[in-house]
């Protein structure tokens, strides 16, 4: 990769303004930070560079200099000549030095343009009304800005397959494809899966996967992303869904605490499929295959949707008035989760204040692939560290949960989604007390719960969480939740008022905020939710560092806490 | 004009048609062979490149550049190992000088890279042959297990503390290897897409992201007579910035096709032509000369060139005037590129020759960059339509935008080299373009050769 050594300063002149744009950043960059687009389609920020689309060819020059004594050579008027290189040159491999000259909009550059485009369409199917990309795709844009308006192409075009399985999540369609190579170098460099390449030479050269090899790794979607054309589209979207009907809203992957950033993509209610959204400190813009499933979490047959007591439906309103009846005047524990976001954390904090209860949380952790998919899976243990619900590392189970029930010091659960059978608590035990659930889809513990109050799934409702790298990261709705129900924390706070005579919890995202910022010696401190809904806010995660969080070095993670650049 | 016919001065391929010569070893150390690579180890490394320097002597691959200047251009701070690879992709259509050499006198080229590596301080060396010569593989092979054994040539060369490896590796039948980076991805291992320059120089980042220094085979072939000549003698050779020898090699309509070796400069296209070639066959005349390779621009018989060569003097030549050397046939225009010069009579069909051209670069182009890859397809495509019956009288224009569109944009210079003959045949023929569309049969005679 072409990267930048430091962030310096440097004086350009960019279509003959003077800019000033960091040093060695390459003209694509420069030009994008001062308004002017180089179009281009084999660049991508996050990969190396290729230069083979010819799509983002500028004019360059630099000042002219004596190459025996260096002195610079001057034109009549004192100023220094400026040597433009004779042809053009790929912006995305010209690095910015003090001086250089750049023309992005000249004749010579849109001729060059008009001339790639019209090479690119050449044996392009244009099959745009069929095409999953159309609407969202690089070919049509630049076309228009580009394109001749009309073909002076009339031989045969190459004819290639058309429906290729290049993996269990994707398909590709040769004819579409630019031959630009993101999908083969983000493999090889942030995949680290070398299984694509092309086959044939020339203009019939044509993407595959090695013999024997597919495109199966837990990133190969993203390939889908970065291709800027409808060549690699995914087998799930494949046809579902025209893009511009799509409703678009920032999310947070709860996979695990990578944290990647999302765009969630609906249609009238139903999502159609998610996206990584770039965050050059998080995930720069892949994420994992497995993240981009979870929105079928949504339409589960398991998914709880009506609150119910002792089995029979009732209303949300009776379903708390019920939940509380059953945990008061007992001693009460109450199972937190890493799952929940901070605000959830916190109203349950505060209801454990309220009521004297014991907290008990576990941890859940798989293998860490190193890239974006963490040994943590969930998506906001940092979460309950912050919020106060446990000052220790969680573990895997629930066992010490299970001693108490054993010892009788617990007679009444509140348990926010977890499976407590799966965690440790023997079903003696779970017959011992008596138990409120809530959460968003059925398990062996809603089963035998009292009171079952149905949660929201992170696409139902905002909040934010906090990833391994203590990034504090907001996630807003994206579809409406179902009829009759309500988001959790507003649950949460209705049975804190239950249980408190005197105080009113807070229920809006804002009045929550007010509470979390406004404590003393708290890394929240006079963060607002707005302000994090501009951006994650990094948080001061040194008052945890004697933990052992159990995440491996990955993209833009160091286990001691210290963010790669 | 025949009185003043130079003769051929032979120094490359001195023994090349000797009958009582083989390419093995006895007959070149008879001759004095490996002598040079002595007096050259006897020499600092630095001391031969700047003989090489002191030469003036141009890359013999296409493009002409000064050999010793190149090896200048070796980034030496890096600690990164130096490699030496040899260029015996002969792939251009119309050239066949390396085979030559390689094929007849193959322990001249390993002392010349030998010389080379000591000077450039290689830790290894490569002769990179096209997959077509299988010959020239085994040949090349047997001769350098034999200077392998004689110790000139791996192992602590003649006795020295200087080793360096010299293997052949075969290419697998691709004109883009001819590319030196596209050569260094295929030696790699890779598909030889060639490679984006900046940053990747071979001087700087080759092989391996090494430095790297790649020399066609009749340059490194010249490095052996610089040493036993004096950089300052073998200047003397040819024209000024035109020193030594060349091999042109003629192919097309004349009487004699060959490979004749010339002192640069020492005769023009003409003499080449009609004395040494024996000009035409009875009853033709000259058409077209590609000067060459197939990707230098083509010149017309009848056309004149004039203007200002790079010492001043002035210039007007007809096709048979132009000098034989690097500089005279880019005076004119066009490039002396790898020597090999094609012949055209009036019995060609101009667009069934370009055709042939075309289809040659739209079948060799690697695929890696977009006008390249569309365009020499495109080309191709229009050509072979012109020439099956369905020319239309706006093609030549097309084709000239096409050519246009490429030139100039792409990574390596086949973009030129596809371009050019396309720009030169339409606009120095363009009558014949638009007759093919005017008045040309419909369908093409099935009994005329065959278009590939």
């Amino acid at each position: 990769m072409i990267a930048p050594d430091n962030k310096e300063m440097v004086n350009i002149t960019l279509n003959g303004i003077e800019v000033e744009v960091p040093n060695g950043i390459n003209a694509v960059e420069a030009a994008a930070l001062h308004g002017k687009e180089v179009p281009h389609y084999c660049y991508h920020p996050k990969l190396s560079v290729a230069g083979n689309c010819r799509m983002c060819l500028v004019e360059m020059g630099t000042p002219m200099r004596d190459r025996t004594s260096g002195e610079p050579i001057l034109d009549e008027d004192g100023i220094q000549k400026i040597g433009w290189v004779p042809k053009p040159v790929i912006g995305c491999a010209t690095n910015i030095t003090p001086g250089m000259h750049l023309r992005t909009e000249s004749d010579l550059v849109n001729e060059c343009r008009e001339g790639i485009m019209e090479f690119l369409l050449v044996n392009h199917p244009l099959d745009c009304p069929i095409c999953d990309q159309a609407g969202e795709c690089r070919l049509q844009e630049f076309a228009t800005d580009y394109g001749r308006g009309y073909s002076r192409y009339v031989e045969r075009k190459n004819v290639k397959p058309k429906r290729t399985r290049l993996g269990p999540r994707v398909t590709l369609d040769d004819e579409r494809c630019i031959l630009c190579s993101r999908c083969i170098r983000f493999s090889q460099e942030v995949a680290k899966d070398d299984v694509l390449g092309f086959v044939d030479r020339g203009s019939f050269s044509t993407l595959t996967c090695f013999p024997g090899k597919e495109l199966a790794n837990n990133y190969s979607l993203n390939t889908v992303d970065i291709c800027p054309v409808g060549a690699l589209t995914s087998t799930d979207f494949r046809f579902k869904m025209r893009v511009w009907f799509l409703k678009e809203s920032k999310s947070v992957c709860t996979e695990s605490s990578a944290g990647c950033n999302t765009l969630v993509s609906s249609r009238e209610g139903a999502i159609q499929r998610i996206t990584p959204r770039r965050n050059d400190q998080v995930n720069d813009t892949w994420m994992t295959d497995s993240g981009r499933e979870l929105y079928k979490l949504v339409k589960a047959d398991s998914r709880i949707r009506r609150p119910s007591f002792r089995g029979s439906d009732l209303p949300l309103d009776d379903a708390i008035s019920q939940a509380f009846q059953t945990l008061k005047n007992k001693k009460i524990g109450v199972v937190a989760s890493c799952h929940s976001s901070l605000e959830e954390q916190f109203l349950i904090k505060r209801l454990v204040e309220e009521t004297g209860a014991k907290v008990y949380i576990r941890g859940h952790f798989g293998e860490d692939d190193g890239i974006l998919l963490s040994a943590d899976r969930t998506p906001n243990l940092r979460g309950a560290l912050v919020a106060g619900l446990t000052s220790h590392y969680p573990s895997d189970n629930l066992n010490d949960l299970n001693d108490s029930i054993s010892d009788g010091h617990i007679e009444a659960l509140l348990v926010i989604g977890e499976d407590l059978k799966e965690s440790g608590v023997n079903e003696d035990n779970l017959k011992k007390v008596s138990l409120v659930f809530l959460g968003t889809h059925q398990n062996s513990t809603s089963d035998c719960a009292e009171v079952v109050l149905p949660g929201l799934t992170v696409f139902e409702k905002s909040g934010s969480l906090i990833n391994r790298s203590f990034f504090l990261q907001s996630f807003e709705q994206s579809i409406p939740c179902p009829a009759g129900l309500m988001t959790d924390f507003k649950i949460l706070a209705r049975l804190i008022n239950l249980f408190s005579e005197d105080s009113i919890a807070p229920s809006e995202l804002d009045e929550i905020w007010e509470a979390l910022s406004s404590c003393e010696n708290s890394v929240l401190k006079g963060i607002t939710f707005l302000k994090i809904k501009k951006g994650a806010i990094q948080l001061n995660g040194s008052k945890w560092e004697h933990l052992s969080f159990v995440e491996k070095e990955a993209l833009h993670y160091l286990p001691t806490g210290v963010i790669t650049s | 004009m025949s009185v003043s016919t130079p003769k051929e001065r032979r120094i490359i391929l001195k023994h090349a048609d000797d009958p009582n010569y083989s390419n093995r070893i006895g007959c070149y150390l008879r001759e004095g062979g490996y002598g040079n690579l002595k007096k050259a180890f006897s020499m600092q490394p630095e001391e031969v490149g700047e003989e090489v320097l002191k030469s003036g002597v141009r890359g013999r691959g296409g493009a002409g550049f000064p050999a010793g200047m190149k090896w200048k251009f070796l980034d030496r701070k890096s600690g990164k190992p130096i490699y030496l690879i040899c260029n015996a992709d002969e792939s251009e259509p119309g050239t066949f000088k390396d085979r030559q050499i390689m094929y007849k006198d193959p322990h001249q080229l390993i002392e010349g890279m030998m010389i080379t590596a000591f000077a450039i301080g290689a830790k290894q060396a490569f002769i990179y042959i096209r997959a077509e010569f299988h010959e020239g593989a085994r040949i090349l092979e047997r001769a350098i297990s034999e200077a392998k054994k004689a110790g000139f040539c791996g192992n602590k060369i003649l006795d020295s503390e200087y080793s360096c490896d010299l293997v052949v590796h075969r290419g697998a039948g691709a004109y883009i290897c001819g590319e030196e980076t596209g050569l260094i991805e295929s030696l790699e291992g890779k598909r030889p897409n060639p490679r984006i320059k900046p940053p990747y120089f071979p001087a700087v980042l080759g092989l391996y992201q090494c430095p790297t220094i790649v020399n066609n085979v009749e340059t490194l072939c010249n490095v052996r007579h610089i040493i036993e000549m004096g950089g300052e003698e073998f200047s003397k050779i040819g024209k000024p910035n035109n020193t030594g020898t060349r091999i042109w090699c003629v192919s097309g309509q004349v009487m004699k096709p060959g490979y004749y070796e010339f002192e640069c400069g020492s005769l023009t296209l003409g003499q080449l032509i009609f004395d040494i070639c024996g000009g035409l066959r009875p009853g033709r005349s000259l058409k077209a000369v590609i000067p060459g390779g197939s990707s230098a621009k083509v010149l017309r018989a009848d056309e004149r060139f004039s203007g200002t060569l790079k010492d001043g003097t002035e210039f007007d030549w007809g096709l048979e005037d132009i000098p034989l050397d690097f500089d005279g046939p880019m005076a004119a225009g066009s490039m002396s590129g790898s020597g090999g010069i094609i012949v055209m009579d009036d019995t060609v069909d101009i667009v069934e020759a370009m055709a042939n051209v075309n289809a040659f670069y739209a079948h060799e182009s690697c695929g890696q960059c977009t006008p390249c890859r569309e365009g020499s397809l495109w080309m191709r495509k229009i050509s072979q339509r012109m020439c099956s019956g369905g020319a239309r009288e706006e093609d030549a224009d097309l084709l000239l935008s096409v050519a246009k569109q490429i030139e100039g944009r792409t990574i390596c210079a086949f973009g030129e080299a596809a371009a050019w003959p396309t720009q030169s045949f339409v606009t120095k023929f363009k009558d014949d373009f638009i007759r093919k569309a005017t008045d040309s049969p419909k369908e093409r005679d099935p009994k005329s050769l065959q278009l590939i």
